[in-house]
């Protein structure tokens, strides 16, 4: 047991005033940047988490493999490993795999293993005629490995983007996984201060389900009925953390149920009944089908999510803002904070710093498509913005 | 930390009405990469040793600047300063470079707060003395719980506009939102160059109308005086509206006198356009809650 005192209260203090801590930033252009801005970022939020989780996602972050499922899977044990890799010959075509590097890191203390496959589904494809889709295919074999398989958890599952995380604050969890050395267009970032939940390697922030990513601080009340919903569609909450939920909401609303994001962002933080009183018919008629149809989805509860997947990220808060969420612009980069001052640290001179109002997204999209195959001029990383006339996103 | 003696700084200081004599030397400190319990022991220990101006540059995020600073010093903020900045505070004034993050001014007893930029969620919360100025908007709870006692009565006043559950719970104090600085939190509501429809009459500044919500909810003393109207669906069920009368015309040009000498803006201009007074209905709005 981790001496939470040494780690999080060195100066004795009566009380402990803690937060989490959130980050993101986006080259809309598409540009592919080093890691190291956005570490030096939420390093200086530090103070808001205690060093009981940390993690990163990164989109564009494996080209050379950017038409394979690439899974981060940690292991806490052997036996784990060995039952989970025979599931998935079984299951899928891997085409490679490897240890996720790592460098030794004296606060990270007992880490799982952790190990990244490239994968294809290829033959394995028995359901193909009933509709299922490949991502249909690979959330149920995610679900399946993180239930059913012994000491095995799936923490990331898209194209071309993967999630680092585990128990020390961020800027270690960087470190041991040498993300200085990665490169993306879009990296997302949490510091955590866990509340009602241990702080284990998997409750560690991003979760991940395909390319979909969230990072939270806050806290989801409305934890139970989110899940036992979501059970419904299939999506089965192992991490023991509630932000969990989310993952799997904005998977079955904007990919499954194709749902745009603008009503997304209504059925998580819906208009209170007040305000939907006061708006023209047809749209107090949608805003009451989405109550109706979607309620169990309401996030309830304090909250600041930044969602990402490919192309987009987007901040959200509860309608009340009792977290916050801070804004900055730059020319092609799109930044969210939790603290305005971790944005000026790595880019002092904003076009723009600005507030959004309470369950009002803010969102970011790429300004041209990004092909999610093999681009040499993608990895320049030199600050071009990189252009393409005919390249296809998905 | 770097510290240097700064004979000449007068020349680059923003030139402000109210400032110290010049003939008292700046000390500078360099805040780059300074933990705040570092930065603000420094503080503490220049201040009573007697230093009364102090510029801090390359700030970051450090939290509670200021915090229980008891004695008058003028404290120059470059960058952004963290959360709770000048909480406890005691007599000091704190000019801010830029924006201000959450609970600025928290439980602040005398002194003041300049913000040249916008400011946060909670700004003033709990505040149960001095004044803080606000150039543009403020985000969420503004003014939450302020209160006060006596003579003791905290003032704060916002340049722009506010975002909801602005005044709840307050319990005293006064608080002032003028609508001016069309360069507001939300970018996509344009300057506006007209109120409510009708263009600009002369010697009239551009007002933009508060557009939260909850406004005073759960309101139990002080007072909330905004620039324009608002609308009964923007109010707490626990506020009136009402007319001001020449007390009420006094306070005003008293603190947007002082607003507008911080921010070089023209008093008369502001205050030629009509107020609407917010009180609380009820002394204990929640008295009986939680007794049947």
């Amino acid at each position: 047991m981790k001496d939470l005192r040494r780690v999080s209260d060195p100066y004795q203090d009566d009380k402990i005033i803690d937060a989490c801590s959130i980050f993101g930033a986006m080259d809309t252009s598409g540009r592919r940047f080093s890691g190291e801005g956005v570490i030096r970022a939420i390093a200086n939020m530090h103070d808001r988490g205690n060093g009981l989780g940390g993690g990163f996602a990164i989109y564009g972050l494996y080209p050379e493999y950017a038409d394979f499922y690439a899974f981060h899977i940690m292991y806490l044990s052997q036996k784990g490993q060995q039952e989970t890799e025979a599931f998935l010959q079984a299951n899928f075509d891997i085409t490679y795999q490897e240890e996720v590097p790592t460098r030794p890191t004296p606060r990270i203390a007992n880490p799982p293993v952790v190990w990244r496959y490239f994968l294809e589904i290829g033959r394995h494809r028995p359901e193909l005629n009933s509709g299922n889709s490949e991502d249909d295919y690979i959330v149920d074999r995610v679900m399946e490995i993180n239930t059913r398989l012994c000491d095995s958890f799936v923490f990331s599952s898209g194209k071309n983007m993967a999630v680092f995380k585990g128990v020390g604050y961020p800027e270690e969890i960087a470190d041991y996984f040498c993300l200085e050395q990665y490169t993306g267009y879009l990296w997302t970032a949490h510091g955590r201060f866990p509340t009602n939940t241990p702080g284990w390697w998997g409750g560690a922030h991003p979760f991940c389900i395909l390319d979909w990513t969230v990072v939270h601080n806050g806290e989801i009340s409305s934890y139970g009925i989110n899940r036992r919903y979501l059970e419904q569609f299939g999506y089965h909450c192992t991490m023991q953390t509630d932000t969990e939920v989310v993952a799997y909401a904005v998977d079955l609303l904007m990919r499954r149920h194709n749902l745009p994001l603008e009503i997304v962002a209504k059925i998580l933080a819906p208009p209170f009944w007040s305000d939907i009183e006061r708006m023209p018919l047809d749209r107090q008629k949608l805003m009451r089908a989405l109550r109706q149809v979607y309620g169990s989805l309401l996030l309830n509860g304090p909250f600041t999510v930044i969602v990402a997947h490919h192309g987009e990220m987007i901040g959200l808060t509860d309608r009340i803002r009792l977290r916050p969420l801070t804004v900055g612009e730059r020319g092609d980069m799109l930044y969210l904070s939790s603290e305005e001052s971790a944005i000026r640290l790595i880019c002092s001179e904003l076009d723009r710093a600005w507030i959004p109002m309470g369950g009002e997204p803010v969102v970011g999209r790429l300004k041209v498509a990004v092909s999610r195959s093999h681009d040499p001029e993608l990895d320049s990383g030199e600050g071009e913005a990189w252009q393409s006339p005919a390249a296809t996103y998905r | 930390m770097t510290e240097e003696k700064a004979p000449n700084v007068i020349a680059t200081r923003i030139s402000s009405p109210l400032a110290s004599p010049p003939q008292s030397p700046t000390l500078r400190i360099d805040a780059a990469g300074v933990y705040y319990r570092e930065l603000n022991a420094r503080l503490r220990e220049l201040v009573s040793n007697g230093t009364k101006r102090i510029e801090l540059h390359n700030v970051y995020g450090q939290r509670y600047i200021g915090t229980d600073l008891d004695r008058p010093v003028d404290i120059e903020i470059f960058g952004v300063p963290g959360n709770d900045l000048g909480a406890f505070m005691d007599g000091p004034r704190i000019i801010v470079h830029g924006n201000a993050q959450d609970g600025c001014g928290n439980t602040m007893n005398s002194g003041e707060i300049i913000i040249h930029g916008h400011a946060g969620d909670i700004t003033g919360l709990s505040a149960r003395g001095g004044k803080i100025f606000v150039r543009d908007d403020v985000g969420y709870r503004a003014g939450i719980h302020m209160k006060e006692y006596q003579d003791k009565k905290p003032v704060l006043v916002i340049g722009g506009t506010a975002q909801d559950f602005l005044g709840e719970y307050m319990a005293g104090g006064v608080l002032i939102i003028l609508g001016l600085n069309p360069s507001g939190l939300s970018p996509q509501e344009p300057a506006l160059n007209k109120v409510n429809g009708r263009s600009l009459g002369e010697g009239e500044c551009p007002l933009k109308q508060v557009q939260g919500k909850f406004i005073g909810t759960g309101m139990h003393g002080g007072v909330i005086y905004l620039r324009g109207s608002v609308k009964d669906f923007q109010l707490g069920k626990e506020v009136g509206i009402a007319e001001l009368d020449e007390k009420d015309r006094l306070v005003l040009k008293q603190l947007v006198g002082e607003f507008a000498q911080h921010f070089s803006y023209d008093a008369e201009e502001i205050l030629y356009h009509k107020f609407a007074k917010l009180f609380p209905l009820y002394l204990r709005p929640y008295g009986r809650l939680y007794a049947y």
